[in-house]
């Protein structure tokens, strides 16, 4: 198949029409370009959208109380609306099937002092399933587990930061602090890249009942609805627990501020749908600029071909096969939109690479980038195109006799 | 080497069609050196389309070296092209991009030579046609005779059985004409058959044989006084 004579045949048409290699070049390399920015693009904005919803556990829904704003059943606005353990326990035991992580919150601020260093911070009572809603991850010793909450153990998990703060270089692990007046043993440190939460710590929640208040109060209700349940049966699994819980604590089915929710699922479709949009936009753009691409291609063949009309001509008199006519052109045109298609390819990339991640602030893209299926996928485009747009005028010009081509100008 | 008989030809003009050639016959032997003469329209250039397999007949036969020519496909035809025949055009058709003795080594390519081989070749025929020097020009640098000594050298390098050459002098002044007369001479004198089409007198008068074309039919075919001084 390889045949040098050919191809040096085709080197010599190129190197010596290099205008016209040039311009059919320029149209598919600008194409691909145009392509592969697009779609550099468009996954960029995919890639922080996923990311900005990824860091929790996607399938996160959370119950908190506050005051009513509409009377119902006789009771009054303004009543404050208090979330307890057994709420908790009922949700938890009644839809366990759909449940897959689950875990109780109370909120509190509080001084931790060690030695000499104190400062405030956000200390979290908690079950042990909250490590994974919020997805941490310890890099020293463990997170809460049962028994913590069982033995109501005086045991802290605290943020990198607050261990920079108090302990600095020093081993932290094992170490006791003192929080709001008791001592707590530090079992764990975790890490949380890009949130606030490297300054928080986690108690377990008994432990935190039997300290402050001696009650069976909780703020917040964190659940984690079981991964396969689908974005619709998420969100109506969501519905029926609000429901039962304004039924539960007489609450008005309207009143939003009495009892917020918030379902990860609903946030998911959401994204869902503007992603699936933003890809057909750009799919639609993207394929509309190929096709442009094509047709210029095509186009300019058809003029080249035109142009060269005479030339197939006396090749053909000097004993050319049509076949010989119609291969060189393919193989030419093949060349110019496969190597052009890379350039254009190749250009597209290093920009997406070169624009990383300085635009994620501003507007919201994050690591731009193809996937090697669209890559090869355009790439098999091309030389596909460049075989049609090469072959249908070059046989065109080949079937010509040799008299007319000879006579054309 | 070359036997028509009874040749038509019409070419299709909107309903109508022009009947170009009317029943040619002709016989051109090994070696010979014709030439055919006629006014514009009078089926010359056909007449030379036909036999350089670039055109087909309607009816009649050719038999190109005895064999009949009928039916032929573009790639037969290429085949017998770049076997028999070799082709001088008047307005040179050399191709713009390609040196002269790239020009003069394509039909060897076409026949399946390698390079090296062709390239050696190509420069023993211009040297020649006495252009060796002009090797690595390119057409646009070259004169107009220079041209056409180029266009003979691709036309004799696949050491044809016949040299058609379409109003070669046409467009080359006198001077230079003759030397192209001569080189077609000498071509000839080494045994060649040569096929020329012209409308000029001074040039077919240097040919052996006079083949006068009129509305498609023969009206002359006697030897030159060229050929009798031999």
């Amino acid at each position: 198949m390889f045949d040098l004579d050919r191809w040096r045949e085709i080197f010599q048409s190129i190197n010596k029409n290099r205008l016209r290699s040039v311009m059919s070049g320029f149209t598919v390399a600008f194409a691909i370009l145009l392509f592969t920015l697009l779609f550099g693009i468009a996954s960029g904005l995919g890639n922080f959208f996923k990311e900005a919803f990824a860091d929790d556990a996607k399938n996160l829904l959370f119950f908190r109380a506050g005051r009513t704003t509409k009377p119902y059943k006789g009771l009054q606005t303004g009543r404050k609306v208090q979330l307890k353990n057994t709420d908790y326990n009922y949700v938890t035991e009644e839809y366990t099937d759909n449940i897959q992580y689950k875990t109780a919150k109370i909120n509190k601020n509080l001084i931790i002092k060690y030695e000499n260093e104190a400062s405030n911070y956000g200390v979290k009572a908690v079950h042990p399933d909250y490590q994974f809603l919020e997805k941490i991850i310890l890099y020293e010793g463990r997170f809460l587990n049962e028994r913590d909450l069982k033995l109501k153990s005086k045991v802290i998990v605290i943020g990198r930061l607050i261990k920079k703060d108090l302990f600095g270089e020093k081993l932290a692990l094992g170490k006791r602090v003192n929080v709001n007046g008791s001592s707590f043993l530090i079992i764990g440190i975790f890490s949380d890249e890009n949130t606030d939460r490297e300054s928080e710590a986690y108690i377990p929640l008994t432990t935190n009942q039997m300290m402050y208040g001696s009650n069976d109060f909780i703020d917040q209700i964190n659940l984690g609805y079981n991964p396969k349940l689908s974005t619709d049966a998420a969100i109506a699994f969501g519905k029926k627990v609000e429901r039962d819980m304004r039924k539960k604590l007489n609450i008005h089915p309207d009143d939003q501020s009495a009892l917020s929710v918030r379902n990860m699922a609903e946030a998911n479709k959401f994204v869902g749908i503007i992603m699936l949009a933003l890809y057909l936009i750009i799919a639609f753009i993207g394929s509309g600029t190929l096709i442009a691409g094509i047709i210029g291609i095509s186009n300019i063949m058809i003029f080249v071909i035109k142009e060269r009309t005479k030339e197939f001509g006396i090749r053909k008199a000097l004993g050319a096969k049509p076949s010989s006519i119609v291969g060189m052109v393919v193989q030419e045109s093949v060349l110019i939109t496969t190597l052009s298609g890379y350039l254009g390819l190749s250009l597209g990339t290093y920009i997406l690479s070169f624009i990383g991640n300085s635009l994620e602030e501003k507007y919201f893209i994050k690591d731009p980038s193809v996937s090697p299926t669209i890559v090869i996928g355009a790439t098999i485009l091309l030389i596909i195109s460049g075989l049609i747009a090469g072959y249908i005028p070059a046989k065109r010009a080949a079937s010509i006799k040799p008299i007319e081509a000879l006579r054309a100008d | 080497m070359i036997r028509i008989e009874k040749l038509h030809k019409s070419y299709p003009i909107g309903k109508d069609s022009l009947h170009v050639l009317k029943g040619i016959d002709l016989h051109i032997k090994e070696g010979e050196f014709v030439s055919i003469m006629g006014s514009s329209g009078s089926g010359k250039s056909t007449l030379l389309n036909i036999v350089g397999l670039l055109d087909t007949h309607d009816k009649g036969a050719y038999y190109l070296n005895g064999q009949l020519i009928q039916g032929l496909n573009e790639k037969k035809a290429a085949i017998l092209r770049n076997k028999f025949l070799g082709f001088v055009f008047q307005s040179f058709n050399l191709i713009s991009y390609k040196t002269a003795l790239e020009n003069v080594a394509l039909p060897l390519y076409y026949k399946g030579m390698n390079r090296k081989e062709r390239l050696i070749i190509a420069l023993d025929y211009l040297d020649k046609v006495g252009i060796k020097d002009w090797a690595n020009h390119l057409p646009n640098e070259l004169s107009g005779g220079q041209k056409q000594r180029v266009a003979i050298a691709r036309a004799l390098v696949t050491n044809p059985k016949v040299v058609l050459a379409d109003e070669p002098t046409g467009a080359l002044d006198s001077t230079t004409t003759d030397s192209v007369m001569d080189l077609l001479k000498d071509i000839n004198n080494e045994g060649m058959t040569v096929f020329v089409i012209t409308h000029e007198e001074e040039v077919a008068n240097q040919t052996k044989r006079i083949v006068r074309l009129k509305d498609g039919v023969i009206i002359s075919d006697e030897p030159t006084i060229a050929s009798k001084n031999l």
